[in-house]
């Protein structure tokens, strides 16, 4: 593993709308590798169209997004998968009609080496056992939670360099949000590097390094989560809580 | 002839019928399924699929002979060169139009499926064109029920290519890939899969499947022309509806209960074959009242 304080992913100036409405407005962010950074903000700040724009879903109008020092503003989303730059987007996606399993092949799409994709599946049944008894089942008629699991198993698949998780506990029950949380948090401590938006700003201050609040499009505040998350007066006005 | 023998009669015709809509059905639904296009040019891709058949054979006939052996090697030629034309069409004519109003690129397809129609037509003045297959007259006599080995090697060969199809799709990164565009372009996208370039492959099976069926037929039927894909056009895009539009299995069953249905519906007493479109068509209405999704579609739920 490289030195955790290579700057793995860095966002600089970003801006990027939808037509006339502007969503970003100059975003400055970094990812360290190994980290697990928190992108926190109420709901319309801009924080999945942060996450979308790294990923390549949505174009950046200004500002240049770097993975791995290389500039990956203008390349294409499959492309940037293909890197390793893995997003699990809002509301999860499972593919309907499809099974679980398949559903965690396609996340090995661009694995080519069937080897490495049947240890991935292990691996990742090793960590969702519900995914492997369900295996065979359509994806979409999982429950939220196993949804959740598999969109992140389906991440994993891929061996994912940086992880964009965006909301992954949302609309779940609180067990389960705990839960999601404590596989987001063995994620991070096995190496995987992690930016995490999340509508449960405490839980994910307690489990990031470091933490950016977004509001309207820009960079509030920054700083290690403990330092976020000492400051009440943050807490409740960016917060909400 | 008992009634038995007309039956089984029919049934051998329905599924020679049946077949030739199938595998058409299948490239309507399959392009449906990626782009969401109701391609109407893909009957004109038969069409096309038959000329490059018919010339190919006449170029190799001196050499392997006209029969089943000439075929099969000017249908798999036919089947790879409307390939590359259905991924022409697709770069030239669809893909700049993929984020324009539907009703656009449902306009441009009928645009396309004139400039094939005219362009066929120029090219051959409008004149059939004998085929030059000679497939003999043999077959199996089971009572009074005959079945000729050309409908057994046609029925045959449109299935080998749906169970390729079916593994291919069920079984291969790819062919999940093709399913899951379908489903949602955004999330394939963040996976790594290059959705261009799927649905690429999938117009090139798709007009590949066309141009094997258009092939066959003219061998089959002994010619081709400029118009031969209209009609069949719009029956393999009833059996496509009939099956559920973006169905692969719907659009095989689809096409047969079709090429099935205009075989009896011949056969009912004051009801001749000028009667069979009649037949297809009302059938189609009758499914769209009925079950608007198809017998095999699934509701499709519009994502926010």
């Amino acid at each position: 593993m490289s030195a955790p304080t290579e700057t793995l992913l860095e966002l600089e100036n970003i801006t990027a709308g939808y037509g006339r409405i502007v969503a970003l407005n100059g975003i400055d962010l970094k990812v360290q590798t190994g980290a697990m950074v928190t992108l926190l903000g109420a709901n319309g700040a801009g924080k999945t169209t942060t996450l979308k724009t790294i990923s390549g879903l949505v174009r950046a109008s200004g500002g240049t997004v770097r993975f791995a020092g290389e500039d990956i503003t203008q390349t294409p989303a499959h492309e940037i998968a293909r890197r390793g730059l893995v997003h699990v987007p809002e509301g999860r996606h499972v593919l309907r009609g499809l099974s679980v399993r398949e559903n965690l092949e396609l996340g090995a799409f661009t694995v080519k080496d069937p080897a490495t994709r049947r240890k991935r599946m292990d691996e990742v049944f090793a960590l969702f056992p519900v995914l492997a008894k369900r295996q065979h089942g359509d994806g979409s008629l999982l429950s939220g939670g196993e949804q959740q699991m598999l969109a992140i198993g389906r991440a994993l698949m891929h061996g994912p360099r940086l992880l964009l998780l965006d909301e992954p506990s949302m609309g779940l029950a609180p067990k389960l949000v705990i839960e999601t949380m404590q596989i987001v948090k063995r994620l991070s401590e096995a190496g995987t590097t992690i930016l995490l938006v999340e509508q449960n700003a405490r839980l994910a201050l307690k489990l990031a390094h470091y933490g950016y609040v977004l509001e309207s499009g820009h960079i509030r505040m920054q700083g290690e989560a403990a330092t976020l998350r000492a400051d009440k007066s943050i807490v409740q006005a960016y917060l909400g809580e | 002839m008992s009634v038995f023998d007309i039956f089984l009669q029919q049934l051998v015709n329905g599924l020679v019928l049946g077949s030739f809509y199938a595998l058409v059905a299948l490239g309507y639904t399959m392009i449906y399924g990626v782009v969401k296009l109701l391609n109407f040019a893909h009957g004109d891709v038969y069409m096309v699929g038959g000329f490059v058949g018919f010339l190919v054979l006449s170029v190799v006939a001196p050499m392997v002979g006209p029969g089943w052996t000439g075929v099969a090697v000017s249908m798999v030629v036919a089947m790879i060169a409307v390939g590359f034309l259905g991924v022409v069409i697709q770069r030239v004519a669809y893909q700049p139009m993929l984020n324009a109003p539907r009703l656009s690129i449902l306009i441009t397809a009928l645009a396309v499926s004139l400039v094939l129609q005219n362009g066929v037509l120029t090219l051959t003045h409008g004149q059939y064109q004998p085929m030059g297959a000679d497939l003999g007259f043999g077959g199996v006599n089971l009572g009074l029920l005959f079945i000729s080995y050309n409908q057994m090697i046609l029925v045959g060969t449109a299935a080998a290519l749906m169970i390729a199809l079916e593994l291919f799709v069920s079984r291969t990164q790819y062919g999940r890939a093709m399913r899951a565009i379908s489903i949602d372009k955004d999330m394939c996208r963040l996976m790594g899969i290059n959705v261009t370039a799927v649905i690429a492959v999938t117009f090139f099976i798709g007009s590949a499947l066309a141009a094997a069926a258009g092939t066959m037929a003219g061998a089959y039927y002994g010619s081709v022309w400029y118009f031969m894909g209209f009609l069949i056009g719009i029956k393999a895009f009833t059996a496509a509806v009939i099956g559920g539009i973006g169905s692969i299995p719907g659009a095989m069953l689809g096409g047969l209960i079709l090429g099935l249905l205009e075989s009896f519906g011949t056969q009912i007493p004051g009801i001749g074959s000028e009667w069979k479109d009649v037949f297809s068509f009302a059938v189609l209405i009758l499914v769209l009242v009925l079950k608007p999704t198809g017998l095999l579609g699934k509701s499709e739920q519009e994502r926010m």
